[in-house]
């Protein structure tokens, strides 16, 4: 069985403990964030909304790194979004969205 | 001493948990198993896939580093890439902090581990919806973790093991932003919110093909920062009107 090297070991390793660094640290000193000011609880509220932007409209508008504006990924998106908001379930959506985009990858070529 | 939450039902949040993360784990499936088949080929061996899954876990970051394994980077760019693809975990981390204020040490630091875009997305999700007790809240987010990594593991060695085979009819991958996409829809309750969403998204895409995958954390920050600026002025000025988070019951 292949066995990385001492070197891919040690980049494992110290990628994963930053990592998990990066995970625990504000959940560390949760207790200490008690009295947090009004800015800053205004700041995180924009985490969900701001990350899940940022992770969804790269996927459907650039998904090969081109723009497609008009691409099977864009449109399927638009029907997704509009399910998202009308039923709010996550799984609807993503299966009306895979579907959008197999139907429109065939209508689109 | 323990209050009334010593007694709480607690299987019922993880169950919640693993229920909620349960659509997002369709488009999980196809990424480990490109992050087992990545390693094999990129002669890390089973071993190596495992270790990546197990002791990074997190995917884009794996397959980032695996690509530059494979090129030849030097040690200090992996580790570095690593780092910086992750850093959107210390957003999570404090957005979801609050919400475990309350419970102690031990297990905030061991649930830190399991913390991933999806256990943070259904959790911050279900922590608004419901009014659940600290060790629900974190009980919930241990469902959609577990539940989670197990599914990565599991991907990760069928990949590594059986790679190459996955069928390339249905696109599964797209599962992953469409299912970001249902939880933004929601995340969206006022003009701030909007604001960091479009702002957020917008920056991300233009930012695609940055070094490092930069595009992300930077479309992020960039978001947050605006609807931040939006919200102090709307506090500073007129108030703004309350959003409408009653459409998004399940």
């Amino acid at each position: 069985m292949t066995w990385p090297s001492t070197t891919t070991w040690v980049i494992v390793l110290v990628a994963g403990l930053g990592t998990y660094a990066l995970r625990a640290s504000f959940l560390a000193m949760a207790d200490r964030l008690a009295a947090l000011p009004t800015d800053v609880r205004e700041l995180l509220r924009m985490v969900p909304a701001a990350t899940m932007a940022a992770l969804t409209l790269p996927a459907l508008l650039r998904p090969d790194g081109a723009w497609a504006l008009l691409g099977p990924r864009a449109l399927a998106g638009v029907v997704a979004g509009l399910v998202a908001w009308r039923t709010g379930s996550v799984l609807a959506t993503v299966i009306v969205g895979l579907g959008a985009v197999m139907a429109l990858q065939v209508l689109l070529g | 001493m323990h209050d009334t939450t010593a007694s709480t039902d607690l299987r019922t949040p993880f169950r919640t948990g693993v229920r909620d993360v349960a659509p997002l784990l369709l488009g999980v499936v196809p990424f480990g198993l490109v992050a087992g088949l990545a390693a094999v080929q990129a002669d890390l061996g089973l071993p190596g896939a495992v270790g990546f899954s197990t002791i990074v876990f997190a995917g884009a970051s794996q397959l980032a580093a695996i690509d530059l394994l494979g090129a030849g980077a030097p040690t200090w760019v992996v580790i570095g890439t690593v780092w910086v693809i992750n850093l959107r975990m210390v957003m999570y981390s404090a957005s979801l902090a609050p919400h475990m204020a309350t419970l102690p040490r031990g297990p905030r630091l061991r649930a830190a581990y399991l913390l991933t875009d999806q256990a943070y997305a259904i959790s911050i999700m279900e922590f608004r919806r419901r009014d659940w007790a600290p060790r629900q809240r974190l009980a919930l987010y241990l469902g959609a973790g577990t539940a989670l990594w197990v599914t990565w593991q599991v991907s990760t060695v069928v990949g590594a093991i059986g790679g190459g085979a996955v069928p390339d009819a249905v696109p599964l991958a797209f599962a992953v932003p469409l299912a970001f996409l249902s939880l933004l829809v929601p995340a969206m309750t006022d003009r701030p919110t909007v604001v960091a969403a479009v702002v957020g998204g917008t920056v991300a895409t233009l930012g695609v093909g940055l070094p490092s995958n930069l595009g992300m954390p930077l479309g992020a920050v960039s978001g947050v920062l605006a609807g931040w600026l939006v919200a102090r002025h709307g506090r500073t000025s007129a108030p703004v009107a309350g959003g409408m988070a009653d459409g998004d019951r399940p």
